[in-house]
């Protein structure tokens, strides 16, 4: 007799047509009954080629069956042998194009939600109180990390568990990176993040924000008068790329980043209670679908005007973005203009955006009335460090160079990760972000002989 | 927390705060900012550093109350405590031996172009400073001037101290009468603007600071940005300094209004809840 087939479990969503009324997650997360039928869908492959979709090599097949067996305390335990954030990751991680896109199931029926699994430990861990309790023995070691994005912190956790005393130099006022400033509250709440980044400093690991390396201290004087024996330099791509066109500099033209940042981390939601306005208008437009484009059309969104467009050049299927954020954005009534390039931003008599010259398929023109234009085209290398530190050796757009295996840059005991480094063919996401934070911590303990 | 040691009341607007932050105050230099994020609720407002002592660990920061965060900002004592303050941001001003230099400050830019001024005469420069202030009740650090100035030249708007009028009217007097090897102008931006104006056609290189809104100060959302003879650069981490002559100000003017409606709006409540 065939065995019956488990659909592959669903998670409760908020209703769609409230959503825009505020900034609460999206998506509620398992139920345990729910994580518990959803991991009896997992076939316990002999080959888990799952694991080969992540890039941090999660034990998928072992944590799954630990919660099958409602065991979720061995089961965070065994994602925090590669993860420190599963609440995160399981949220943010492009699952169909990572495990999920390798799941044996996948094949004949719906993969495993192994992204939501994850949450889902992550969450009961949290709800516990559960957290890392490695036992840490110090080496007599010191490590300094720049920038506390996910490249970093995933550095800092490998080196502090190996006894390594770290501090992270953070430039903004609150640690965390894009996970902070960028990915807004409805899809990544930030109590979470904190949480998450509190089980880094429970472990020894200080956090020092304010701190912007190259400015208060250059990687020199780090390795010199501070003698930190090891740096990891993990300050992302954060400068915004321009649009290029006329009309970029007028009033109501601004980057996905400096909109996210006044909503995110200054709470521009909530201005004038907090003190930094957002300064959007009625009629948005969002150039770009990637992530930060979708992110930035539905905080625009939530911020209650009357149309929010997406403009993209491309067409749905190209978008990098999340399929599942896309169809959020769907849902929720963004307004997606496909195979559409700006032509010029149109100014009123005293500078303010009064629309935006378009063409669409490379011919036809029109004219899209909005007075707020949001660019979301990607982002480059942050220059400072660069500038600040002669002998580091970068790439012609100011990415650093790496040797493979390492990740030491061309400065002896002087490593990189993440975004400001690249790597050819890889998208640039949270994980890869911590792998790569995870391979340079390696090659730190290796410099420093005690691997 | 970081704590403000002392502050002072220049007028009634216009105070000086002295913020410990040793690690700034050791790495800092002429030309540079700090961001300041004063609580949880605040907004992250950029300032110049104004001085800066690594022996007793301060920064030194001049400020004009022009909207909700800065009159908050008053209100501070010594003893108090700021959350957030971030620096030193930005590139410092090129300190050489340019021969003779002109320093200009206008109204609350007298102070940014302090430090400036000290560095260029410790490097030899022969200082001509002209600091302007809509009236003699709004002046400070005329002492500070005098001390590193080869000439101190005084302006009010009003004539109620030193020469009435702007302080365009002396800079355009000294460029014609004398050699002048370079032109450091900081204020309003229509003065730096008109600074810049006077000196183009002597070719003389005029250094403004821009001061653009700012959200991060590190490179991150390009609030800042300021075109540049054609290019776009951001101002906390390619300035503040600026080629005055390639700057366009009339770019920058309109961009500094981007929060106009919204800063009124927080004027009003605070209003509002002070009467509460
Ligand atoms: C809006 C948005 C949405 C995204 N959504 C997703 C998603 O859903 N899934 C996904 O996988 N990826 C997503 N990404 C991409 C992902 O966030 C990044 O790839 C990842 O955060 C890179 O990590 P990082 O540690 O290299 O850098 P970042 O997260 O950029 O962190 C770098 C940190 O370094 C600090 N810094 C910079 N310069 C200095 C300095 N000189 N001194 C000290 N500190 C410094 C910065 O302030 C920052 O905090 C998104 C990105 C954005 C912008
Ligand atoms: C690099 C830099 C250095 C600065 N140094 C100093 C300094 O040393 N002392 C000082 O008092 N101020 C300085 N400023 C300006 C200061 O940051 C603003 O006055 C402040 O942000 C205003 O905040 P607010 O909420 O009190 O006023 P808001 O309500 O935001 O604004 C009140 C008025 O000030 C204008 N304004 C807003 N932002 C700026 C700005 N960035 N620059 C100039 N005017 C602005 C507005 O157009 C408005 O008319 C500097 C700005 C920059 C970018
Ligand atoms: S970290 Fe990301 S890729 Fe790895 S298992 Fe979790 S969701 Fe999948
Ligand atoms: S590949 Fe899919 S089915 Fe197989 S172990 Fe991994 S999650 Fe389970
Ligand atoms: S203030 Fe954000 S880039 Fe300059």
């Amino acid at each position: 007799m065939p065995k019956k087939v488990i659909k592959r479990q669903a998670s409760a969503h908020l209703p769609p047509e409230t959503r825009h009324t505020n900034f609460t997650e999206v998506v509620c997360g398992y139920t345990e009954a729910e994580a518990i039928t959803e991991a009896g869908r997992c076939l316990q492959c002999k080959e888990p080629l799952c694991i080969t979709g992540c890039p941090v090599r999660i034990n998928i097949k072992g944590f799954i069956n630990l919660i099958s067996i409602s065991d979720y305390k061995k089961a965070y335990e065994t994602i925090s042998e590669a993860n420190l954030f599963p609440s995160i990751c399981g949220r943010v991680c492009p699952q169909e194009r990572q495990c999920e896109a390798a799941c044996v199931l996948g094949k004949k029926q719906e993969p495993v939600s192994i992204g939501l699994l994850e949450r889902f430990v992550g969450d009961t861990a949290r709800q516990n109180d559960w957290h890392d309790t490695h036992e840490i023995k110090p080496i007599g070691k010191r490590a300094a990390i720049i920038g506390s994005g996910p490249a970093g912190l995933a550095c800092a956790y490998d080196l502090v568990k190996a006894g390594v005393s770290v501090v992270v130099f953070e430039a903004l006022h609150l640690p965390g990176g894009v996970l902070t400033y960028g990915i807004p509250e409805f899809r990544l709440p930030k109590e979470i993040v904190f949480r998450e980044i509190d089980n880094l400093t429970r472990l020894g690991v200080t956090i020092e924000t304010n701190m912007v390396i190259g400015r208060i201290h250059t990687i020199e004087e780090l390795m010199g008068q501070l003698s930190f024996d090891v740096v990891f330099i993990g300050t992302g791509a954060g400068y915004p790329m321009g649009l290029g066109v006329k009309g970029e500099s007028l009033n109501g033209v601004m980057s996905a980043n400096e909109f996210l940042t006044r909503v995110n981390l200054m709470h521009g939601y909530d201005f004038p209670r907090y003190g930094t306005p957002v300064g959007i208008g009625k009629n948005i437009a969002v150039i770009g679908c990637g992530n930060t484009a979708i992110d930035s059309a539905r905080t625009a969104l939530r911020l209650r005007p009357d149309n929010v467009y997406i403009v993209y050049r491309k067409r749905l299927e190209e978008s990098p973005a999340r399929k599942e954020e896309l169809h959020h954005a769907m849902e929720e009534g963004v307004q997606f203009i496909w195979l559409t390039e700006v032509k010029e931003i149109i100014s009123d008599n005293e500078g303010w955006v009064s629309g935006m010259d378009c063409i669409r398929g490379g011919e036809t023109g029109f004219f899209l009335d909005v007075d707020t234009v949001i660019y979301a085209l990607g982002t480059l290398a942050n220059p400072i460090i660069a500038r600040t530190t002669p002998k580091l050796k970068v790439d012609r757009a100011g990415y650093i160079e790496t040797v493979a295996e390492t990740l030491m840059t061309s400065i002896p005991g002087v490593f990189a990760g993440g975004d400001i480094t690249k790597t050819p063919g890889t998208f640039t996401t949270v994980i890869h972000a911590m792998s790569t934070g995870r391979r340079a911590a390696r090659g730190m303990l290796k410099y420093l002989n005690v691997l | 927390m970081f704590e403000i040691t002392r502050t002072e009341q220049f007028s009634p607007s216009t105070f000086l705060w002295e913020v410990r932050a040793p690690e700034i105050a050791r790495a800092a230099r002429p030309g540079q900012f700090v961001i300041v994020h004063c609580d949880e609720m605040s907004e992250r407002i950029p300032l110049t550093i104004a001085d800066f002592d690594a022996v007793s660990g301060t920064v030194t920061i001049v400020i004009q109350a022009a909207g909700k965060s800065t009159l908050d900002m008053m209100a501070y004592k010594a003893g108090d405590r700021i959350l957030d303050i971030a620096g030193p941001l930005g590139e410092a001003s090129v300190i050489e031996n340019f021969g003779t230099t002109v320093l200009v400050g206008g109204g609350l830019g007298v102070a940014p172009v302090y430090p400036i001024l000290r560095a260029l005469k410790l490097k030899c420069c022969r200082t001509i400073s002209i600091i302007g202030f809509r009236s003699m009740s709004l002046m400070f650090w005329e002492g500070r001037f005098r001390e590193y100035s080869d000439e101190t030249i005084i302006v009010t708007d009003d004539g109620s101290y030193g020469q009435q009028g702007l302080v365009t009217q002396p800079l355009k007097r000294i460029i014609m009468e004398r050699q002048i090897d370079r032109v450091i102008a900081i204020g309003p931006l229509v003065m730096m603007k008109a600074c810049a104006e006077v000196t183009r056609p002597l070719n003389i290189k005029t250094i403004i600071s821009a001061n653009p809104i700012m959200v991060d100060g590190t490179g991150m959302c390009g609030s800042c940005r300021v075109s540049i003879g054609g290019e776009v650069k951001f101002a906390c981490i390619d300035g503040p300094d600026m080629d005055g002559h390639l700057v366009n100000f009339d770019e920058l003017i309109i961009r500094q209004k981007r929060f106009h409606k919204y800063e009124k709006q927080s004027l009003d409540l605070r209003d509002a809840q002070k009467s509460n």
